[in-house]
Order: structure tokens, then sequence, then C-alpha cells
């Protein structure tokens, strides 16, 4: 075939001018291509560009925001947690306070009881001295009136009414017992 | 595309190659020779279409948040696109011009890369009314692009009237304006064709080559045999070719855009 045409030389080509009817098909098939391509393919391509894009920049700032949020949680939490500890010191020193006021008014209680069980006591026993004291006086007269009766021989009662010499010989023994 | 094999197995295949292998005949009709619009070229062309239609309908019918591999891989490209050429050249503006450019970069590469797929062989942009097309479209585009952004007479201000002494100014206009909108298409047109045509032509010389030395002289054997182990060897470098000019093309375009709204010259 190629010598057919070298030996005829019935259509010699030049490389160069081109065809007109292979412009023609080029044209309309590379239109064609144009057409669906730029029409069906590269804009959706594009729109799923974008998509992802957005995919990626949404779930950024979706974390971005839970994010946030979670710092906001946690400084609350940690805000809350400070009060609650400020509370609880209040508290356990007011408690302390407290007991302390408790401990120094019952001590302070104790003490005035047992002030005035020992003034009780005391007063008691100074009574019930000054009783004995004065029943043994009378007692210890009569005794001693008796007795020396007993070896003077006669009733020395009487007199020693009259003269009140027990009295004084007593009185005499406090003062010297008293020394 | 079998006739080629035929040829060469019966070892009629002409020796040196010429530019007439790249106009193969037509398919419909069958065997025509001046006939263009159904050939294997055009095939091809419909082919690449098709093919990454269905790709990426296919892996792009139910976009998940959470990609599959089949998306991964079509959102890769797209995203290869985007981010390494249109945002880099043009900045956050170039995101609305990266459904083109990933077009533009699919086509080319898969285009070019039929010149080393098995039975494919020779890649449409080896004729330049294709690779025409596609600097035409970005032709059209940047100077649209500019005259939309900063009205006719300021975009051709900025492009025409660089910032220098007024008296190189007669010198710099004539040279601005043969650069930027005479040659630019051109080039661009050229350098793409110009590669894949150097490739396809590359491999056929230096496959005819190997067969046309062992139909001359059973003892050239070996060397028939060095020349397709070249041809392996060119078809890695042909590899390189393929993703590099599609990765240019791409990146001049998105440069002439980013050039045409840029505010000052």
């Amino acid at each position: 075939m190629y010598f057919l045409a070298a030996e005829g030389g019935e259509s010699t080509h030049n490389p160069i001018i081109p065809l007109w009817q292979e412009i023609v098909v080029g044209s309309v098939a590379f239109a064609v291509l144009c057409f669906v391509l730029m029409k069906f393919v590269f804009p959706r391509m594009e729109q799923t560009f974008q998509a992802r894009v957005d995919a990626i920049e949404g779930g950024i700032k979706r974390a971005e925001a839970a994010q946030a949020e979670a710092n906001q949680l946690l400084e609350q939490y940690r805000a809350q947690l400070a009060e609650a500890r400020t509370d609880a010191a209040k508290i356990r020193d007011d408690a302390r306070a407290d007991a302390e006021g408790i401990r120094q008014d019952i001590l302070a209680k104790a003490r005035e009881e047992s002030d005035r069980v020992i003034q009780a006591g005391k007063d008691a026993l100074a009574a019930e001295r000054a009783t004995i004291v004065r029943e043994l006086r009378a007692e210890v007269g009569t005794i001693a009136v008796d007795l020396a009766s007993k070896i003077v021989g006669e009733s020395l009662t009487d007199e020693a009414r009259r003269k009140g010499t027990v009295d004084r010989f007593l009185s005499g023994l406090e003062s010297t017992g008293a020394r | 595309m079998f006739g080629q094999a035929n040829v060469l197995a019966a070892g009629q295949a002409a020796f040196p190659p010429t530019v007439e292998d790249f106009y193969l005949p037509s398919i419909l009709p069958w065997g025509a020779h001046d006939s263009y619009w159904f050939t294997k070229i055009t095939a091809m062309v419909w082919i690449a279409v098709g093919v990454l239609i269905i790709f990426f309908l296919a892996s792009y019918r139910n976009p998940q948040l959470v990609p599959t591999k089949k998306q991964w891989f079509a959102e890769s490209i797209y995203g290869f696109v985007r981010n390494n050429i249109a945002v880099d050249m043009i900045g956050h503006a170039g995101v609305r011009f990266a459904p083109y450019f990933t077009t533009l970069f699919c086509f080319v590469l898969l285009t070019n890369a039929f010149a080393i797929i098995p039975f494919f062989q020779i890649s449409p942009n080896s004729h330049i009314a294709f690779p025409a097309i596609l600097a035409i479209i970005s032709y059209v585009l940047f100077n649209y692009i500019g005259i939309k952004q900063h009205g006719f007479v300021k975009y051709f201000k900025n492009s025409l009237i660089p910032p220098a002494p007024w008296y190189i100014l007669p010198l710099l206009i004539p040279i601005e304006l043969f650069s930027t909108f005479i040659v630019r298409p051109f080039s661009l047109a050229v350098r793409l064709f110009a590669n894949m045509f150097a490739g396809h032509m590359l491999l056929l010389v230096f496959t005819l080559g190997g067969f046309a030395m062992l139909s001359a002289n059973t003892w050239l054997a070996p060397v028939s045999v060095l020349s397709w182990v070249m041809t392996i060897a060119l078809t890695f470098l042909e590899f390189l070719v393929i993703v590099l000019q599609a990765y240019v093309f791409t990146v001049l375009t998105a440069s002439y855009v980013q050039g045409a709204l840029a505010e000052e010259h």
C-alpha cells in the first residue's frame, strides 16, 4: 500500500498541512469529550472535594466545640470542688470551735458543781460540828458536875448552875485548846 | 491496521519509511486512499474519546466521600491537573479552568499513548490536524479570557506593550505581536505534532530497518536484532515523550491563560 502511493504518486501528503476531514472529526470528537467530562464529571469531582473539605472542617469544628465544652465543664467542676472544699473547711472549723465552746461550758459547769458540792459539804460539816460542840458542852458540864458531886459528896448542881463554874472552866479549856 | 503486519511478514516493507506511511488507507470505504472520514486515525480519536468518557463516567457514577479505588484514580488525575497545573500556574482563579485542562491533558495523553500501544502503534497527534484543533482552542481560550478580564484595548495594551523605554517599543511591539498572537498557536501545535511524528518515524525506521537488513542479507540478522532492541529502547523513550508532551501542552495552555489574566505585562 505504501509503494502504491509512492509509485502512483496519486496522493502525496504534506504532513504540515492538516486534512480538513480530520479537523472536522477531531473537533466534533473533542467537543463531545469536553461536553461530557466538563459537564458531568469534573464539576461533581469539585463538589466531592468541597464536600470532603466541609466534612473535615465540620469534624474539626465539632471536635473544637466538644473540647471547649469539656474544658468549660472541667472549669466548672473545679470551681465547684474548690467551693465544696472551702465549705468543708469552714464547717470543720465551726465544728471545732463549737466543740471547744461546749467543752469549756461543760468544764465550767462541772467546776461550779464541784465547788457547790464542796461548799455544801463544808457547811454541813460546820453545822454538824457546832451542834456536836453544843451538845458536848452541855453533856461534859453535866458529867463533870456529876463526877465532882460524887467526889465531893454533895450536889453541886445547883451551885454550879448558879456560879457558872463549869462554863467558865470549859471556856478556859477551849481557849487553851485553841492556842 | 493488520495490513502493516502482513506487509512486514511478507518482507515487502518499503525502506526507508516515508510520510506516506502516516496516511493509512481508509477503513470505510475499505482501502480508499483519498477518503479521510473513517480511517485508523479518526477511529483512534473516537476510541480515545469513548474510553475517556466511559472511564470517567463509570468511576464517577456514584461518588463517595471516602473514594473507591477507581474513584480515587479518576480523582487523582483531576487533582493532579487541578492542583499541579491549574492552581500552580494561575493561582486560585485557575480552578475554574481545571476541567478543561484535565480534559485536554487526558485527551492528549491517551491519543499520544496510542503511539506505543500494540495494534494502534501510531498517534493521531502525528497528524497535525488534531494538535492544531487543540492549539486553536487554547489560542481562542487565552485571548477570550484576556479580553473578558481586561477589556479589548487594555488586554492588547497589556500584551503588546512591555514596560520598556519608549524608544525600544517600536522594536518590542512587533516582537510581542509576533510571539504572542502568531507564533503561539503554531508552536503549540507543531511541538506536539512533531514529537509524535518523529517518534513514530523513529520506531518505523528501526522496525522496518530490521526487516530490510534481514531481507537484504541473512548474515545481517544480528544487526536486525540490534535494530529491534533499539525499537524497544525507543519505545521507552517514546513513553517519556508521550507523557511529557501531554504535560507540556497543558502547562503551556495554562501559562498562556495565566499571562492573559495577569494584571501587568
